[in-house]
């Protein structure tokens, strides 16, 4: 009954959270603590997530958790049989664990997460002047520039790119023909000559994509 | 002195009481209508519970329990859909978007993870396991708890544990006594009553009430009969109304104990640890088991481990290469008043027991199904699936073409691949693949 009566507690605490602060983002004060529950207030993406949306993630949070320690570690999303099948699987987990870390705990899952939010209209006029919420069309193409950029130095190289290429075709094309799949994206998409797409680039030449419709995942309720 | 003679007095009664009432009637098949009343008065209090509860909740927020529906809306389109963008199919940049929606997706919730854990209820039915998003409601559906509480583990629970310690102890001795005589039809006789009687009793310990359907489709002699496995009690459930071959591992404990009396009186199919592994061995002696066409119909759950019954997942081959005919029974229980799944990473066998013996009872409709056999140019594969559906279709079981043993094991490459090359064909169209065998 253990992970079922620590659900229970935080239900319990939630509540009192909420009656305090009046809304959902009470949870969030709990988990982020001060400093970072006022930085995550100018996150409206992650504030108006609702309460039972919050419950049902934890919940599953926690059944993916095998080692019930609070934490995630690539083995237990491994487990999952569908991303273990995503060609791209190693690098999507890679995204929730920080720099250097091997565990991510609820408040990380729920941050990356975030990201995959719709945008919603009225979202777009709110909050002008504060910081992006993390499910604007400007972040979630940095999440995916992130998944091509292997070493986080802001570029795009050639081999960055072979090497992601290679993940999502596997052993079905040949080195050459690859190779010159990943010089023509470089060359269309290259405006400073310098061999590799930096994330204006990359800007640029998505510019026509959807991505709000691609990269956002309908939360039911 | 006297505590002692009271306490006498009072085990005395209460053996006469079991016995008059339960064990007798089971001996011959016939029901006093206890349990019909228990159950009712169960269903009446359940529903009451529901009723304040949603009344309850309505009251301070609008706390939608939608536990059937999924938390997120899955975008179930093909690669070739998801993946085609404004201009013609070359390989895109944004085609990342696609892997990693997809990601996201499995990983907020999934087909297979979720059903190797227990289901989740739509409304709460008075147990604290279950009791996940559901906040305290009133003091008066406290109480009802409360005394739920002490109605399962001081009444109840004493009850049902005697009569699995009688149910055990009558079928091991009562094999054993049957054992001795020499093969002939008393013996089958002898052995089919303790079978019965004994699993009768048993069924009783847990407070079973079970719905057979179709029983003019029960599996025949020299058959095979397949069901979906949600728990070991699938295996009573099913032995209440006939009797079976069993087929399995040897354990050790007291399920081995069971197991060697079990096959003094009927030729029941056990193999070794070792043997196991050594598929064509299994087959071999399966397959001449039914060749006698006169021994009791062999009983194997094809999945190869519980699933949580709301799905039926892969069935494995090997149980259709055996040839004869396939009796396909649909097994589904009824989660509001116990839950039967056993998740073996989480619970051993007997807290499992204890657990199940602690719930309000349990209750499950059996579908016994027309036979079929294999077709013409019908591979080993495609029979399995065909039966699996015509399964997953009486019980109102989704179907996954999943394997079972992902609870345990890794996913195969062999379905990263498959991808990976669907994928290929479509940045570079099917001409220019590296063929395989470079």
């Amino acid at each position: 009954m253990g992970s079922r009566a620590s659900t229970l507690l935080r239900d319990e605490e939630l509540e009192e959270i909420k009656k305090e602060t009046g809304s959902a983002s009470g949870f969030l004060l709990h988990e982020l603590g001060e400093d970072n529950y006022q930085n995550s207030l100018s996150h409206p993406s992650t504030r108006e997530v609702s309460h039972s949306q919050i419950t049902r993630l934890y919940s599953r949070f926690t059944s993916l958790d095998k080692g019930e320690n609070g934490t995630l570690s690539r083995e237990d999303f491994q487990r999952i049989p569908e991303l273990a099948i995503n060609p791209l699987g190693d690098r999507i987990i890679n995204a929730f664990f920080p720099e250097g870390e091997d565990q991510v705990n609820f408040r990380g899952f729920m941050r990356t997460l975030a990201h995959f939010r719709p945008i919603e209209d009225n979202e777009k006029s709110k909050d002008v002047n504060g910081p992006e919420p993390l499910n604007s069309r400007s972040n979630k193409l940095h999440f995916a520039f992130r998944l091509y950029d292997l070493d986080k130095d802001d570029k795009i190289s050639r081999d960055e790119l072979l090497q992601v290429l290679r993940m999502m075709v596997g052993v079905n094309i040949s080195d050459e023909q690859l190779g010159s799949i990943a010089d023509r994206t470089i060359q269309e998409a290259d405006q400073d000559g310098d061999s590799a797409i930096s994330f204006t680039e990359f800007v640029k030449v998505l510019e026509k994509v959807d991505v709000e419709q691609k990269m956002s995942i309908r939360f039911l309720h | 002195m006297d505590g002692t003679e009271l306490a006498g007095q009072i085990l005395y009664t209460w053996l006469t009481l079991v016995f008059g009432l339960i064990l007798l009637p089971s001996a011959f098949g016939v029901s006093l209508g206890i349990s019909e009343i228990y159950m009712k008065i169960l269903v009446k209090t359940l529903e009451w519970a529901t009723l304040r509860i949603e009344t309850g909740v309505a009251k301070q927020s609008a706390l939608k329990n939608s536990a059937s529906i999924g938390i997120i809306q899955r975008d179930e389109s093909p690669m070739e859909k998801g993946l085609s963008g404004l201009r013609g199919r070359d390989f895109e940049l944004s085609d990342v978007f696609y892997f990693s929606k997809k990601g996201l997706e499995a990983i907020v919730e999934d087909e297979v993870t979720q059903r190797f854990s227990s289901e989740e209820l739509v409304s709460w039915n008075l147990l604290t396991r279950t009791n996940v998003n559901f906040q305290y409601v009133s003091p008066r559906l406290t109480a009802v708890w409360v005394l739920g509480v002490i109605v399962r583990y001081c009444v109840l629970l004493p009850l049902r544990l005697t009569l699995a310690f009688i149910g055990i102890s009558l079928f091991v001795i009562g094999t054993t006594l049957v054992g001795q005589l020499p093969r002939n039809r008393l013996k089958n006789l002898l052995s089919e009553l303790v079978h019965l009687t004994c699993c009768r009793i048993c069924v009783r310990a847990l407070s079973g009430t079970i719905h057979y359907h179709n029983r003019q489709y029960r599996p025949q002699k020299g058959g095979i009969c397949v069901a979906n496995h949600t728990s070991p009690i699938d295996v009573l459930i099913l032995t209440t109304d006939g009797c079976y071959t069993m087929v399995g591992q040897v354990h050790g404990g007291l399920m081995g104990i069971i197991q060697r009396a079990m096959v003094k009186a009927c030729p029941h199919v056990w193999f070794e640890r070792s043997e196991m592994k050594d598929r064509h061995l299994v087959i071999k002696r399966l397959k001449e088991h039914i060749a006698h066409k006169k021994e009791l119909p062999i009983l194997i759950f094809p999945e190869g481990t519980c699933i949580n019954n709301t799905s039926v997942m892969m069935f494995k081959k090997g149980s259709f290469e055996i040839g004869g005919t396939i009796h396909p029974v649909a097994i589904k229980y009824n989660p509001q008043f116990g839950d039967a799944f056993w998740n073996s990473s989480k619970y051993n066998i007997v807290s499992y027991l204890l657990r199940v013996m602690t719930s309000w009872a349990i209750v499950c409709d059996v579908w016994y199904m027309p036979p079929m056999t294999r077709e013409e140019g019908e591979d080993a594969v495609q029979f399995a699936n065909r039966v699996k559906s015509a399964i997953a279709v009486q019980g109102g079981l989704t179907e996954l073409p999943w394997d079972g043993g992902l609870k345990r094991a890794k996913v195969k490459d062999a379905f990263k691949e498959e991808q990976q090359k669907n994928y290929s064909k479509m940045i570079v169209g099917n001409g220019s693949l590296k063929s395989e065998l470079d």
